[in-house]
């Protein structure tokens, strides 16, 4: 099982009736990675997960796993497991009995699951359960057992669906580290789904951002929120500040951005954009809340430094966030870490505030998520 | 759990109290009365003690359970009245009638002039005429009268079981079908000839199944028989009847249990490799287990006391126990021996019922469900 099975959509097309839930995917999944689809509701990555498990077959296109092309075979015949957002645990079966479901089914004497199920129960730190209903159990440990039974069947790719979404904030932190541990003892290859971008980006070696049907980028965490390859990966990903503009010069990676309210900018175009975005072209800027800072030697950042109103400002205990007036009423926010200052600003005085070039990306115009 | 009882009967007021028990207290004393009169035999002091447990149950649920909140949420008059007619209810329409029906089974059919006279006693004679007969003799059994009462409740299990043969894909598939319009329909269709007469379905059904019934007469005329079949002698007719009669009571509990089933859990099983078969054997029907068995005792207890299907379907040789127990209250006008028919049939439905739900752990809340 060392290196996992890797997992290749190629030309993928799922269409309901006129709808198009996934155009044209194509994603190379490497064995033992972790893997994240992420994406608002209804953008068509639980569509995917149900093509990479056979519960439906694409409209055009190939799923392959390992390699081999999963044209025509059934859920019940693929190397993989799912599980299920609301976990399907059957309610009427015990622990054991749950967990091992995939042994009986392959006729396994009742003496190997037990022996299976207390392997696993170990596992996953639920010793001496296995005789328990899953009503019996707590949100967490019926998550893990979820885990523990599609485990049990060995599969060489993990299929998620969002199973954390129904825990409360505590439990679906510490369930993040779990779920990263037992990938990393385990070593296969587990695809996740998910809406909660703190979620794909703490967990997965990679990311793939969806929008309505399409991936719009696939790249490391790190990828994924320092060089966004469109506005919208921009705003779902993480919050972002957006400066609208036109392009005055491009020069090489860089680009000065003529904003409609904030000045010149300077910024780098996102390695997608490279080569395209032209003078004169309509363009999208982003800089991160905790990119900017209080510009303490004034003139010196001429074009990577701007300068607003202060509206609004809120202290979060571990940070201070200052609103100030942007682009088109939308506010302008900074995030300055909380190292015992006092407040930073009073409401209607004007700030200048710097960044550094590497922290400000341009790309051409385009729809931003939906708040 | 003592302590909220308590805390519960204080709160009810007097008017509650009239309401509920004096007319149970009457009833208890006219019974107790009239047994008296008669002298105590095993059978009066059984009869005595059954209506004191009655009583004792009702009171004991009525007071506890329902009157203090009952009270609050419905104002006293309010509350009274709908008290009232529930207490109607249980005792007018479903313990008197009863209870008298059990009486009269432990009498014997005498002449008004002697009703209440030295003769009117109470005897076990109704019940022994069902085993032995009119001699009541020694060695000789009611053969007919046995071999009627086994097989109306062999072929009633027979058409619980075939019904549920046939409902359970069909309930199944509206379960899992998740309410399109479709189904709806499907839903609507199958509804709409229950609007029908029971009696008139089953004459519609020998229209179909007689000698020169549609169903013959299409079978010739394709020329898979050539003589006519006799669907009614053949008792076809009687059990395609009687499994039509109640075959909704079978599919709607299936359909609602099958409905409220996760469809992630089947989703999940077939993903762990497993087959239909096992599918159904370890989800579905577990799952619906509650729904089966309502449906189940639905059917086999109205099947087993079911007369106009029997009555209107049934072949000239083949009788079903209902219509002897019919034959005892209307024929003979003997409705003492009527009544100790009725019961045993009642008593061996309830007993047959229960003992299945035993062997297949089903507990009798989950009916309810």
């Amino acid at each position: 099982m060392a290196g996992g099975v890797g997992v290749d959509l190629e030309n993928l097309w799922i269409r309901f009736g006129d709808f198009v839930a996934v155009r044209d995917a194509n994603v190379n999944i490497n064995g033992g990675d972790f893997f994240s689809f992420l994406g608002p509701s209804g953008c068509g990555k639980t569509t995917i997960l149900r093509a990479i498990s056979g519960f439906l077959q694409p409209s055009e296109g190939r799923v392959l796993i390992g390699g081999n092309d999963m044209a025509g075979i059934g859920p019940n015949k693929r190397p993989t497991a799912l599980i299920f957002q609301n976990l399907a645990l059957f309610p009427l079966m015990k622990i054991w009995e749950n967990i091992t479901f995939s042994m009986e089914v392959k006729g396994a004497s009742s003496a190997e699951r037990r022996k299976r199920a207390d392997e696993l129960l170990e596992m996953i730190a639920l010793e001496g359960q296995g005789d328990k209903l899953p009503s019996e159990l707590s949100g967490g440990q019926k998550q893990r057992v979820a885990i523990a039974r599609a485990l049990c069947a060995e599969p060489d790719v993990l299929l998620l669906d969002e199973p954390l979404s129904a825990l409360d904030l505590k439990l679906r932190q510490h369930m993040r580290t779990e779920l990263r541990e037992i990938q990393q003892r385990v070593g296969i290859t587990f695809i996740y789904i998910t809406h909660d971008q703190g979620e794909a980006l703490t967990m997965s070696d990679n990311v793939a951002v969806m929008r309505a049907g399409v991936i719009e980028q696939i790249g490391t965490g790190h990828d994924v929120y320092d060089l966004p390859a469109t506005p919208f990966v921009a705003s779902f990903v993480g919050e972002n500040n957006v400066f609208r503009g036109r392009i005055l010069e491009v020069n090489g990676t860089e680009a000065l951005i003529r904003t409609n309210r904030s000045g010149d900018l300077l910024a780098q175009i996102t390695p997608a954009a490279r080569g395209v975005l032209k003078p004169g072209d309509e363009a999208m800027m982003f800089i991160r809340p905790e990119a900017l800072s209080l510009v303490d030697d004034a003139g010196a950042h001429e074009k990577t430094s701007l300068t607003a109103k202060v509206v609004n400002e809120e202290f979060e205990g571990n940070s201070y966030s200052v609103f100030l007036e942007g682009d088109g009423g939308k506010r302008i926010k900074m995030s300055l870490p909380n190292v015992g200052q006092d407040r930073i600003a009073s409401k209607g005085e004007d700030l200048t505030l710097k960044y550094e070039l590497r922290n400000a990306v341009v790309m051409p115009a385009g729809e931003l998520a939906a708040e | 759990m003592g302590k909220t009882v308590a805390s519960k009967a204080e709160k009810l007021s007097i008017s509650t109290l009239l309401i509920s028990i004096i007319p149970i207290v009457i009833i208890v004393l006219v019974l107790f009365d009239t047994l008296v009169s008669d002298g105590f035999s095993a059978a009066s002091s059984l009869i005595v003690g059954l209506i004191i447990l009655w009583v004792a149950v009702i009171c004991g649920v009525l007071a506890t359970e329902l009157f203090s909140d009952f009270f609050r949420t419905n104002g006293r008059l309010l509350g009274s009245v709908m008290l009232g007619l529930v207490a109607f209810w249980i005792i007018v329409l479903i313990l008197l009638p009863q209870l008298s029906m059990l009486d009269y089974s432990f009498r014997y059919n005498l002449p008004p002039s002697e009703q209440g006279g030295p003769k009117d006693v109470y005897t076990l004679a109704n019940y022994r005429h069902l085993i032995y007969g009119a001699g009541g003799g020694e060695g000789t059994y009611n053969t007919v009268d046995l071999m009627v009462f086994l097989r109306t409740i062999i072929a009633a299990m027979a058409v619980t079981v075939a019904d549920l043969i046939l409902c359970y894909p069909l309930a199944y598939y509206l379960g899992q079908s998740r309410g399109s319009g479709f189904v709806r329909l499907l839903v609507v269709l199958l509804i709409i000839p229950y609007w029908i007469n029971e009696i008139l379905r089953a004459f519609a059904l020998k229209i179909v199944f007689a000698d020169g019934g549609i169903l013959n007469a299409a079978m010739m005329k394709l020329g898979l028989i050539d003589q006519p079949i006799d669907f009614i002698r053949a008792d076809v007719a009687l059990y395609a009847g009687l499994g039509y009669a109640y075959i909704l009571l079978m599919l709607f509990p299936m359909y609602n249990a099958i409905e409220s089933l996760d469809r992630n859990q089947i989703e999940a099983a077939r993903d762990m490799g497993a087959s239909w078969i096992r599918i159904h054997r370890r989800i579905v029907i577990p799952h619906a287990k509650p729904g089966i068995t309502s449906g189940m005792t639905m059917v086999f207890m109205l099947s087993a006391g079911a007369l106009a299907a029997p009555q209107i379907l049934g072949g000239p040789s083949s009788l079903w126990f209902t219509q002897l127990v019919y034959q005892w209250f209307n024929g003979s006008l003997n409705w003492q021996q009527g009544a100790a028919y009725a019961i045993v049939l009642l008593v061996a439905s309830i007993t047959i019922v229960l003992t299945f739900m035993k062997i297949f752990k089903v507990n009798m809340g989950d009916i309810g469900k």
